[in-house]
């Protein structure tokens, strides 16, 4: 079975966002980055996978020159080689033209199963899995929460729906298939995995290798703002026992419990 | 301005599309556009008649009855060609992040999820939250030939028009697409907790930091006389049982308080809570969006605050 796994660099949970001077992009000079966390649960699935079923798995990344490091992290875990399409023009597409520069990269690969992250941190479109899977005319999946092997040709996968039904779904190979967090645990990287990572293939690939100059999109960012907090929040104030003693006032006096 | 709107049928007409009828309604009215509503079901179509539309499409393939991705993309791909609307509005379902990115791939025109908010400005633009809510970006068409899906909660369907809206039937031509074949949906059993009785729910996020800190919560929740409830990243941490979950993909509660710990209040906790009726939050970061929805806030750390409550309580 041969495994792609679409992987994102993303600011830290605690990595402030700060919107930059021209009003319409998030400005990353201080920003520190990790692995897209929805991703990380792709990625373990994949190598689950090939433990149970052998094969290969491929990581593959879209970004500056920093987003390397989600490749090496995801090496260091068990992947075998790395794709990283590298391009400064690339970071802030659209899902859209996003998923047509992933799709040209890795359409030669012939991948038996595409996976990825629900949803990214930053953007969040939820969107390119799915749109990989119609480019490359493969089935897909989304929210996925099991995946079964059939057999060569065939896979059963269980689908979250809303408020917690669930669906067994069977799909032809190849399939695109974007996984639920938390379906598994993933893992730690290991010393000796962290020390092979030199050793194993990196392909490095850039737009104009792609044939890829520029997308006309027909939509376009107008402005980034921090959202305006409602006004009908009381806010409780202090040392940490004021504050704990105003919340015993609350919880007994005005709501009686 | 030409504006479609996918009417998503489960048992019932599924709520969010009605929302993004209501959305769609606006628009119109905003733009001196008409509206279109579209359908698989002719089921829907029976309350559709009585909203203020110009026509309802109904595509009523026996194809078309269980939801496959496949069959939905190329049937309403077959509708957008034929009606070449500006705009389509769709509800952002579970359903409709499963296939919508097709149809936007399929019709190579852009798709916009989680919307939450939609005007018209000179041209259409589109409010969505970016990192998880502590941002948020306009976005904006010059040319329409676009797919919209708003996050539930966008528009009210308290505010949907009345009136009447007449029924077309349109053919389509499904090619077999036996590559992709659902199951029945099932409920997995879980542990059995009903948060949506409970009168207080305390709840936890991320900033409960590690699973050491949990007993501590359990402690306040038990002295509280609460239920304890997570956002689902604990959940997928395996720190406390799914069935805890609150959020899209968990429980809808509404208790008499809610007292949430450490939750940033991504959008999916939120749908999940925001009924509730006095919501007192503690989070360190004072940007987080669990603000929005407070009646009481502590901008502060929790590991700090809930030893002190416990003393106290």
């Amino acid at each position: 079975m041969k495994i792609c796994v679409l992987i994102k660099q993303v600011p830290n949970e605690d990595s402030p966002v700060v919107i930059g001077s021209d009003g319409i992009s998030v400005n990353n000079e201080n920003t520190t980055f990790t692995t897209n966390e929805s991703d990380t649960y792709a990625l373990e699935e994949a190598l689950l996978l090939k433990e149970k079923h052998g094969g290969e798995v491929v990581v593959c990344s879209l970004g500056g020159d920093s987003a390397s490091q989600v490749i090496k992290d995801s090496l260091a875990k068990g992947g075998d080689r790395g794709i990283m399409i590298n391009d400064p023009h690339f970071e802030n597409l659209p899902p859209l033209e996003l998923a047509k520069v992933i799709s040209k990269a890795i359409e030669n690969e012939a991948f038996d199963l595409i996976l990825s992250g629900t949803q990214s941190a930053d953007a969040g479109y939820s969107q390119v899995g799915v749109l990989v899977a119609e480019m490359l005319k493969t089935t897909h999946s989304a929210l996925v929460a099991e995946i079964e092997i059939l057999n060569d040709t065939t896979i059963k996968v269980k689908r979250e729906l809303e408020g917690g039904w669930f669906q067994w779904s069977e799909l032809s190979l190849p399939a695109s298939l974007s996984i639920q967090s938390g379906i598994n645990k993933p893992r730690y990287a290991t010393l000796k995995g962290i020390m092979g990572v030199k050793r194993k293939t990196v392909d490095t690939v850039s737009a104009t290798e792609l044939g890829i100059d520029s997308f006309e999109t027909t939509s376009h960012v107008s402005s980034m703002y921090v959202p305006e907090k409602s006004n009908n929040v009381t806010y409780l104030e202090g040392s940490a026992d004021d504050i704990a003693d105003k919340l015993v006032d609350l919880f007994k006096n005005e709501f009686n419990i | 301005m030409k504006i479609l709107t996918f009417i998503q049928f489960d048992d019932s007409i599924n709520n969010i599309s009605l929302e993004a009828l209501v959305g769609a309604q606006k628009l119109a009215s905003d733009t001196g556009g008409s509206i279109t509503a579209v359908t698989f079901s002719s089921d829907a179509s029976k309350e559709l008649i009585n909203y203020d539309l110009a026509k309802i499409l109904v595509a009523d393939h026996p194809n078309l009855k269980d939801y496959n991705p496949l069959n939905f993309t190329s049937a309403l791909a077959q509708i957008i060609n034929s009606e070449s609307p500006d705009i389509v509005f769709f509800g952002h379902t579970y359903e409709a992040r499963d296939w919508l990115p097709r149809l936007s791939a399929r019709l190579d025109r852009p798709l916009i999820t989680d919307c939450i908010d939609c005007k018209n400005e000179h041209g259409v633009v589109l409010t969505r939250p970016l990192y998880q809510g502590k941002i948020y970006s306009d976005i904006k068409t010059d040319s329409g030939q676009i797919l919209v899906a708003f996050q539930p909660g966008t528009f009210k369907i308290d505010n949907l028009i009345n009136g009447t809206a007449p029924i077309e039937n349109i053919e389509i031509d499904l090619s077999d697409s036996s590559s992709i074949s659902n199951g029945e949906k099932f409920q997995e059993s879980s542990g059995g907790v009903d948060l949506t009785t409970a009168e207080t729910i305390v709840t936890i996020g991320r900033g409960i930091g590690k699973e050491e800190n949990i007993p501590m919560v359990e402690e306040l929740a038990s002295k509280m006389g609460a239920q304890l409830g997570a956002s689902r990243p604990i959940v997928d941490a395996n720190w406390i049982d799914h069935s805890r979950q609150v959020g899209s993909s968990g429980q809808t509660v509404a208790p008499k308080v809610y007292f949430a710990l450490g939750i940033s209040g991504a959008i999916q906790h939120l749908v999940g809570m925001k009924g509730s009726k006095n919501i007192v939050a503690i989070n360190k970061d004072e940007n987080a969006p669990i603000f929005d929805v407070a009646d009481y806030g502590v901008v502060g750390d929790i590991h700090e605050i809930i030893p002190k409550l416990i003393e106290k309580l």
